[in-house]
């Protein structure tokens, strides 16, 4: 084959360059060109002077993020609920997929799996709403259980123990039923004969789910996970601004990178910690899921993502 | 789809006989099932039965299940004094409908680019755009470009760009296209068709599946943002339906703390039961619609977790 250049490439197929110049040219400034702005991580950002004009500072900006001690917290927190919600949120939809395929019953199969994948539609506002009717001290859900039981009321408010529980709950509430979706078509890829070769070979159900089912999943488990863990320093910013909000008592064991950054953005005009802290981000997020593509793939190759 | 179902059926063990082990099986399987459905529709159900629910009864008793006490003061006056929630509807309805056709026109060409297997580029190509999921400015920087360079503070087209592309919906839509077989495009070539024409009249068309799944995750997306109007509009004539109801949210909510933590009365505040129905009333047409339409997002939800 003859070895062409760009230009020949362009003169040959000048249709499908001007059919992909739109998504090119968004993507290129909507995504590509605020990835200069992660610079500002090593200057003293002055609004006049715009991004480029600043004056750098070294790394005077991770210095105040890691010694006020918020940059371990945020980043503890992150982590911990990253991987609380990884696994709680994927055990529960192996579970439910595997329960659902399971199920004969055509119309309850049908209606349980409508409403189950209900929660992924409805935005995070009103999931803020939920949280804030069940929880609030004076008309919450819970309250008025409690209080017509003749109980205490609950401050929750002022309790940032059960904040991770609360989030945890709400977060496996959104993605059981979408992240149980992905692992029904795995399990339904099964080949209906080998099942009922095993069961006419004896195989009880228990252990057609051991021998047979598991392992259909166990490849769309490994990748979940991978992607999850490529996000480990990624907070759902949408989920933990409407449960949490602004409640300060409880951003001890609440605040995450990104809710972090977003009030930091919006209350503090020196946003140079802040910007320490998206780089922090950006850059170990993209090293992580390098790495751990990396050694995936020399172990074995089907299971990478890249 | 009706394949699978199939398989399903043929997979279903025959009443031969079920051990006692196997019986109890399907009982706690049915019983779970069961219960995180139910679990599902708790807050849904919440919601509902809230704003129904009397004012006074609220701030005596607390939210609860059913109704306590039967009303419907809170959508009497969301619909007195329409003129806010009807603008907020139309915003929405607005960036929803130009945002769904723009982004569905761009992924599906961008898809159609990128599965060209003449194309020598489309591996770069893709690349180019998967990476931005691997990598990317973060919030800072996004938003002070957004902000200083692209002028988008209180620009509707901040509502509407973000969500326009997204390289998920890129794979999804490439499998759509793969489906059709490279040949047609070949013969059209031979016949003398041009690349625009190929795609508008030949590939286009065959792709209304891939189009209404697509359209509908992108549809889905703008309904319910409410984070770019946070961070770039500032006039309320211009807020979308979702965050309309945060901003109604935040203000009862910030009084409800302060009165609690003051120790007094919310019983003067705004009416509680009023959030509720705003928040029915910006929902409503989700859940209304979605039993419809819900096998295209299964379909898409799917064909995205298998790696392309």
């Amino acid at each position: 084959m003859k070895k062409e250049g760009f230009l020949y490439e362009f003169k040959k197929n000048k249709a499908l360059f001007a059919m992909a110049a739109p998504a090119f040219i968004l993507v290129l400034v909507m995504q590509y060109f605020p990835m200069s702005g992660l610079i500002l991580a090593f200057k003293e950002y002055q609004y006049n002077l715009g991004v480029f004009g600043s004056p750098f500072n070294g790394l005077q900006n991770f210095g105040y993020l890691f010694n006020s001690g918020t940059g371990w917290l945020i980043t503890r927190n992150t982590i911990l609920y990253n991987l609380l919600n990884l696994v709680t949120s994927q055990l529960l939809a192996v579970v439910i997929a595997i329960f659902i395929t399971e199920i004969r019953a055509k119309y309850f199969k049908k209606v349980t799996q409508t409403v189950i994948l209900l929660p992924y539609f409805i935005s995070w506002v009103v999931v803020g709403v939920f949280v804030f009717s069940i929880f609030n001290y004076e008309t919450g859900l819970i309250n008025t259980l409690i209080s017509s039981l003749g109980g205490e009321k609950i401050n929750y408010y002022m309790m940032p123990m059960a904040w991770p529980i609360i989030i945890c709950a709400f977060n496996a509430w959104k993605w059981t039923g979408y992240n149980s979706v992905i692992y029904i078509a795995a399990v339904t890829g099964v080949d209906g004969e080998i099942n009922e070769a095993a069961e006419i070979d004896g195989a009880t159900i228990f252990q057609r789910i051991r021998y047979i089912t598991l392992p259909s999943i166990r490849p769309t488990l490994v990748t979940m996970v991978l992607l999850q863990v490529g996000r480990i320093l990624r907070g759902d910013f949408e989920m933990f601004y409407q449960i949490v909000g602004n409640n300060g008592q409880l951003f001890n064991a609440t605040d995450v990178i990104d809710t972090y950054v977003f009030r930091s953005l919006i209350t503090n005009p020196d946003i140079g910690m802040t910007a320490a802290a998206t780089f922090y981000q950006s850059v170990l997020c993209f090293a992580i899921i390098m790495i751990v593509n990396t050694v995936v793939k020399k172990i074995d190759e089907d299971y990478a993502l890249f | 789809m009706a394949n699978k179902d199939k398989d399903l059926m043929m997979s279903a063990p025959r009443k031969i006989k079920l051990s006692a082990s196997s019986k109890v099986f399907y009982i706690i399987c049915y019983a779970i099932v069961a219960v995180i459905a139910v679990i599902c529709l708790i807050p849904f159900l919440l919601l509902v039965s809230g704003s129904f629910t009397a004012e006074q009864w609220i701030s005596f008793h607390g939210f609860s299940l059913l109704p306590g006490e039967f009303s419907t003061e809170a959508y009497s006056i969301i619909f007195k004094t329409p003129e806010r929630i009807f603008r907020a509807y139309g915003v929405s309805i607005f960036i929803t409908l130009v945002g769904t056709v723009l982004g569905l026109l761009l992924t599906t060409i961008t898809a159609y680019v990128i599965s060209r297997k003449d194309f020598k580029y489309r591996n770069v190509l893709s690349f180019f755009f998967y990476f931005t999921t691997l990598f990317n400015g973060g919030m800072v920087s996004t938003y002070i470009f957004y902000i200083q360079y692209l002028h988008l503070r209180d620009n509707m087209l901040a509502l509407i760009l973000p969500g326009m592309f997204n390289v998920f919906y890129l794979l999804i839509m490439r499998t759509f296209v793969n489906n059709i077989p490279f040949s047609l495009v070949e013969s059209a070539k031979l016949d003398g068709a041009g690349e625009w024409r190929i795609f508008f009249t030949i590939i286009f068309p065959l792709l209304k599946s891939g189009l209404a799944t697509i359209g509908l995750f992108l549809a889905l997306g703008y309904w319910n943002d409410w984070y770019n109007a946070m961070l770039y509009m500032s006039t309320e004539e211009k807020y979308p339906l979702q965050y309309m109801l945060y901003s109604i949210q935040q203000q009862t909510q910030a009084l409800a703390r302060i009165a609690a933590q003051a120790g007094i009365q919310v019983a003067n505040l705004p009416s509680n039961s009023l959030k509720l129905a705003m928040a029915v009333v910006a929902t409503g047409p989700i859940v209304i619609v979605y039993p419809f339409v819900q096998r295209y997002f299964i379909a898409g939800i799917t064909i995205g977790s298998v790696k392309g």
